[in-house]
């Protein structure tokens, strides 16, 4: 293996592009979870969103219209999910696993005439002066615009929560929806609100997929991006910047793994490629490990049903 | 308006009849998608719940039924003891992946030899591969308190990559040309689960058959079943009464990871007979659909699996008469899971009329 | 005085029962009126059709002269109601701000909120810091949260569900000169509660409810609390009767008793130390929330300890498992009914296998023996006349009191040998509680040791031999009931949690 093979400067500058489809993902979840529902339909929605962005941006040959149909298409979902638990009453586990599986139909189905094709290409920002500073410059400024859209998801994600009357009646209404219920607040309107959020952002985690970081559209491109999301709110105690730190440390990974699968590492590549799920569980029973200070980010009524009585 | 209201008793009867209006439902609004893909429904719908059954060629599907329900039973079976418990093992495929591996590997090492031994190692091997699989999330959860969806789930994935490595690689047939794929098991009589491949009977078969009755009497008769629903429907009842929580995931997850295991090696060994790169085709998760549309009862999932059977041959049939693709079945199967979660709510609640207007 | 509120023929039904009918009362201006009644007597229905939780179905409201009908909680806060629930409705992991914030229709900043809330408790004397988180606080102090929570709105009509029920003998003092200050400032308080000398202390008229209905009006400070309990009962009080057996040997002793709570926000039990002989009651009061719950789960073998640091008979069985302590002889009911001491989904048969399988030997080999269980859990329904259509039918379709009268019933006739209960008569209707308290004496003549862990101070003193009290995590040493005064127990359950500065020494307090 010849490790000075690798562009490490090349690698750096393609991790944020790795991480941004599960940083989408992932902040969406958090939301989701914050108000106390666990979707774990994350996968599902994120395909659904792949194909719909992809086949939105082929027909209209605009990438950004792509985007936008991916984010609708992901929140349409999710308003399925939204149906089943909130109105009918389903279990959560339950239903997120049907909307994975609904989803992972849906979407190859949507996407028989669309394997092959190649889609718009999505211009890079090349922001003037910044993407000139040298290492820094490629690394950080020389991406397409959803990488920062991205990040600025996050930002508002975290001020949201933090510092808006509505954030702190979203992260009450996860915390105890009884008692939020009985101050007059409406749980599922903002339940289903905060579903439809993680919805569309899944939708546009899957279009990043499809539409920059491969880009093409393939039956079940995902691969799991939509747990590994699951497993980033869990690693990141449901705060919104540790989502971004997680998810950038597992783009991290994956880069490197795919650039020592270039590099001719001796390892077959099916080995190399588990990298990414193995790390995942790892990173999982450390979180898990120190039980206590993990579980209090957990919000108190995640996954529980809500009936309102009288 | 209306409003729910929270019976005081489930409802038995609902609990009977709300399969089959999901499935009612499904066929539907299936026949709806069918439609909106310009194939005629009402032919679609007979074409796979008919047909396979009934219709000209059904002395040739029929024993394809037990074929593909087989697996799907014996992997719900296991799963729907976890789910009754609050255990949520979503990773069975990649069980049956690694069942699989570890079934055929046995039987790989042994060819060519004639031996009645070879096959018994095999399930054996199946099982315990199965079984150390589901192991992993199980000891995290109970070591750590990682959470088991997460960990069974990303397992698969490691399993699918394990799977091509040892297609392409350890496992690939010395004598196959350097195609991937390893020697084929089912014409190894030794090592091979088919009984009578015509009446489309082979050992996993059995097994299903088996498990459905042991976990009939599980559920319904021994204390371990009893804990198993007591701890799902009241964690807090089940510590009371004495339940150990960490036994019964490692119970929960072991006895499922290692049906799992047997589904896999049973197809492996029969109906696929091969070690290939793509030889998983999803039977773990579809058997979660099993487990819920059967409502987690024994007989339920029997039937439940032989009708999700149904739709996977009759799909085929779908397929090639009606050039229906493939992912509208898969969608279709889907859609049945939703509707079974939707049409549940009737089981525990009742449609009234809001009062106050008619006052 | 003027009228602040009324409320004419008010109706609210529920399948199968009529919670509220014709519910007609006043509220003057700066009154404060009592709402008395038992448990299921319709108080809480009632309190929710004002704060705009629940809507009539008959009837009408008027608030400050004006037809009064609010929608939702929202119309009502900005009506000027102001409601303290009896189970807060307080967020664990938010802070003190935050909490207030929530209940409030247009907060104010951040930083001004967290000023205001500090200036309004050190007036009304229930001090707090603004910036601590709620699930760290004792009840006493979540109370207060909800108060001032309520306060900072200037409420016309401020609701109080069983107030009370959390606080020590000296923090209800301090509570009710608050709430005599606010009353003087021209504010009306709705007060709930089942509690006769609390209401002839404080309040100034009080309507009572039995069974959904107003059966009449009084002036509480004119009459008895005999009186008041007949009122509301609808018949004289069955008390139960005690014969005071000798105690004999020690049955269950617990020596420094450590145990961390499983719950995040829980109290850990510290040095726990206690003793039972036979024949014995041992009452445990305490505010809720300080570590009643580890107790019961340290004693029934939920939560595992030392060997030695719990002993049955002389044997240690800390580290034993509850089938094992039922099998020599220690049951226990816990405090949550439906999810504790009984899975709400499933029969009464099957929850009397949940308890009583090892000492009613009803599985063989593992094998479950359900013709067995059934007749048990039909010997129990009898025994405990649990109103019931039979045992087939699933926890959570039992009133509170049946079901508590099935929990308890199954454990005593399962004769145990030692019986730990933690709010025995909990949410149970008056003539239930009388029931279960009699068993409970009847198994201690019997030789039984029995320890209840209670909030009822009431019940304790009715029934208890001796009486500690925990607080903290703590107990306090065991003392003899007899003679034992209010005071004395307010000090065992902690005083009033660091709340000495509030009204005594509230002229010298720095501003």
């Amino acid at each position: 293996m010849d490790l000075s093979s690798i562009n490490w400067l090349l690698l750096l500058a393609s991790l944020m592009v790795a991480a941004t489809p599960i940083l989408l993902a992932g902040i969406g979840e958090l939301v989701v979870e914050k108000a106390g529902v666990l979707n774990l339909g994350v996968e599902g929605m994120m395909i659904t969103g792949a194909i719909a962005g992809f086949a939105m941006a082929v027909e209209s040959g605009s990438p950004a219209l792509g985007f936008v149909g991916a984010a609708a298409a992901g929140a349409l979902l999710s308003m399925l999910f939204a149906v089943l638990t909130q109105f009918a009453l389903a279990n959560q586990v339950a239903s997120g696993l049907a909307l994975t599986l609904f989803g992972l139909g849906l979407s190859s189905l949507m996407g028989q005439s669309y394997v092959g094709l190649k889609p718009p290409s999505t211009p890079k920002l090349d922001i003037p002066l910044l993407s000139d500073i040298p290492v820094l410059g490629p690394v950080l400024f020389n991406h397409d615009l959803m990488v920062y859209v991205a990040i600025a998801i996050v930002a508002g994600t975290w001020a949201f929560l933090k510092y808006t009357r509505a954030g702190l009646t979203l992260r009450a209404v996860g915390e105890n929806h009884e008692a939020a219920h009985a101050l007059g607040y409406k749980v599922i309107a903002i339940r289903c609100a905060a579903i439809a959020f993680g919805g569309a952002c899944a939708g546009l985690g899957g279009a990043y997929l499809s539409l920059v970081r491969v880009p093409q559209w393939t039956e079940g491109m995902t691969s799991g991006a939509g747990w590994i999301a699951l497993a980033l709110v869990v690693f990141a105690s449901w705060r919104p910047w540790r989502v971004m730190i997680g998810a950038y440390l597992f783009g991290g990974i994956t880069v490197l793994q795919l650039n020592l699968q270039a590099a001719g590492l001796k390892v077959p590549v099916e080995y190399l490629s588990m990298s990414p799920y193995i790390i995942t569980i790892i990173v999982l029973v450390i979180m898990s490990s120190g039980r206590s200070r993990g579980a209090l980010g957990a919000p108190a009524s995640l996954g529980r049903t809500f009936h309102a009585t009288g | 308006m209306i409003r729910l209201d929270k019976r005081p008793n489930p409802s038995k009867a609902w609990s009977y009849s709300t399969p089959l209006l999901a499935v009612l439902l499904t066929m539907i609004f299936g026949g709806l998608l069918f439609a909106a893909l310009g194939k005629d429904p009402f032919v679609a719908i007979r074409t796979i719940f008919y047909d396979p059954l009934f219709g000209q060629h059904a002395f040739f599907y029929r024993p394809q039924l037990l074929v593909k329900a087989a697996p799907l039973i014996l992997i719900a079976i296991g799963l729907s003891l976890g789910f009754r418990a609050g255990i949520w093992n979503i990773g069975a495929e990649g069980q049956y992946i690694i069942g699989a591996l570890c079934g055929a590997g046995v039987g790989l090492a042994f060819y060519p030899t004639v031996s009645f031994i070879i096959f018994p190692l095999m399930v054996i091997a199946g099982a315990l591969g199965g079984w150390a699989w589901a192991m992993i999330p199980a000891l995290l959860k109970t070591r750590f308190g990682t959470n088991e969806i997460l960990v069974s789930l990303m397992l698969v994935y490691v399993a699918e990559n394990l799977l091509r490595g040892m297609a392409v690689g350890l496992m690939k047939n010395p004598e196959g040309f350097g195609f991937p794929g390893s020697r084929n098991l089912a014409q190894y009589p030794s090592a091979t689960s088919w009984i009578s491949q015509n009446a489309g009977i082979h050992w996993g078969v059995v097994f299903a058959l088996i498990a459905v009755i042991f976990a009939y009497i599980l559920l319904t008769r021994h204390m371990l079943g009893f804990n198993i629903r007591l701890a799902g429907q009241a964690p807090r009842a089940a510590r009371f009464s004495g339940v150990n929580p960490t036994r019964l995931v490692l119970f929960c997850l072991g006895t499922s990871g290692a049906l799992a295991g047997l589904a896999g090696l049973f197809e492996v060994s029969g109906p696929a007979g091969q070690v290939t790169t793509d030889f998983n085709v999803g039977y773990g998760f579809t058997a979660i659909i099993v487990a819920f549309l059967g409502r987690l009862h024994p007989v339920g999932i029997l039937l439940a699996g032989l009708l999700m059977a149904l739709t996977y041959i009759g799909g085929e049939i779908a397929q090639s008469q009606l050039q229906l693709p493939a992912a509208a079945i898969q969608l279709f199967q889907g859609m049945l899971l939703f509707f079974l979660l939707a049409v549940d709510l009737l089981t525990n609640y009742r449609f009234r009329p809001k009062q106050g207007a008619a006052a | 005085m003027t009228e602040l509120f009324a409320a004419h023929g008010l109706r609210k039904a529920y399948p199968g029962v009529v919670a509220n009918d014709d519910v007609s009362f006043s509220i003057d201006e700066g009154e404060i009126h009592a709402l008395l009644g038992e448990n299921g007597a319709g108080k809480s229905t009632l309190v929710k059709m004002i704060y705009g939780l629940v809507k009539p179905d008959e009837g009408h409201m008027t608030f400050r002269g004006e037809p009064f009908a609010p929608p939702e909680p929202r119309a009502a806060r900005s009506a000027g109601v102001a409601m303290v629930f009896q189970h807060f409705s307080l967020f664990d992991a938010l802070s003190v701000a935050e909490n207030v914030a929530l209940g409030m229709e247009n907060p104010p900043k951040s930083a001004q909120l967290s000023a205001r809330i500090t200036e309004v408790s050190n007036e009304y004397g229930l001090p707090l810091d603004p910036h601590r988180t709620v699930g760290d606080l004792s009840a006493g102090e979540r109370q207060r949260v909800e108060i001032i929570r309520c306060l900072l709105q200037d409420p016309r009509l401020l609701i109080m569900d069983e107030p009370t029920s959390v606080l020590t003998p000296q923090e209800v003092e301090i509570l009710f000169a608050t709430l005599e200050k606010l009353r003087t400032e021209g504010t009306s308080i709705l007060y709930i509660s089942h509690k006769l000398e609390e209401i002839r202390a404080l309040c100034d008229r009080a309507t009572i409810l039995r069974l959904g209905k107003v059966v009449g009006h009084a002036v509480p400070r004119e009459k008895s609390a005999a009186e008041l309990a007949e009122m509301m009962v609808g018949s004289a009080l069955h008390r139960p009767e005690r014969e005071l057996a000798p105690s004999g040997e020690i049955a269950l002793e617990v020596t420094n008793l450590s145990v961390k709570s499983a719950n995040p926000f829980g109290t850990s039990l510290k040095n726990v130390s206690l003793m039972v002989r036979k024949g014995e009651v041992l009452g445990i009061g305490g505010v809720a929330g300080n570590g009643q719950d580890e107790l019961l789960a340290a004693l029934s073998g939920e939560a595992l300890a030392a060997p030695e640091a719990v002993q049955l008979h002389g044997n240690p069985i800390g580290k034993l498992a509850p089938p094992a302590r039922r099998k020599l002889g220690l049951l226990s009911a816990p405090e949550e009914r439906l999810g504790h001491a009984a899975a709400p989904e499933m029969s009464l048969t099957e929850n009397a296998l949940l308890s009583a399988r090892i000492r009613k030997g009803l599985t063989k080999k593992d094998f479950i023996n359900w013709k067995a269980t059934q007749s048990y859990a039909e010997k129990v329904i009898e025994a405990f006349d649990v109103r019931t259509p039979g045992p087939h039918v699933a926890a959570r379709s039992l009133s509170g009191g049946n079901l508590q009268k099935f929990v308890m019933g199954r454990e005593i006739e399962q004769a145990p040998e030692v019986l730990v209960v933690n709010q025995p008569t909990w949410g149970v209707d008056a003539s239930a509680a009388a029931q279960i308290r009699q068993a409970l004496l009847d198994l201690a003549a019997g030789g039984a040791a029995i320890v209840v862990i209670s909030q009822d101070l009431d019940e304790l003193m009715e029934i208890s031999t001796s009486f500690a009290a925990l607080n903290g995590g703590r107990l306090t040493a065991p003392v003899p009931v007899e003679g034992l005064t209010m005071e004395r127990i307010g000090l065992m359950m902690g005083g009033a949690h660091d709340m000495e500065v509030a009204h005594e020494h509230h002229a010298e307090a720095p501003a």
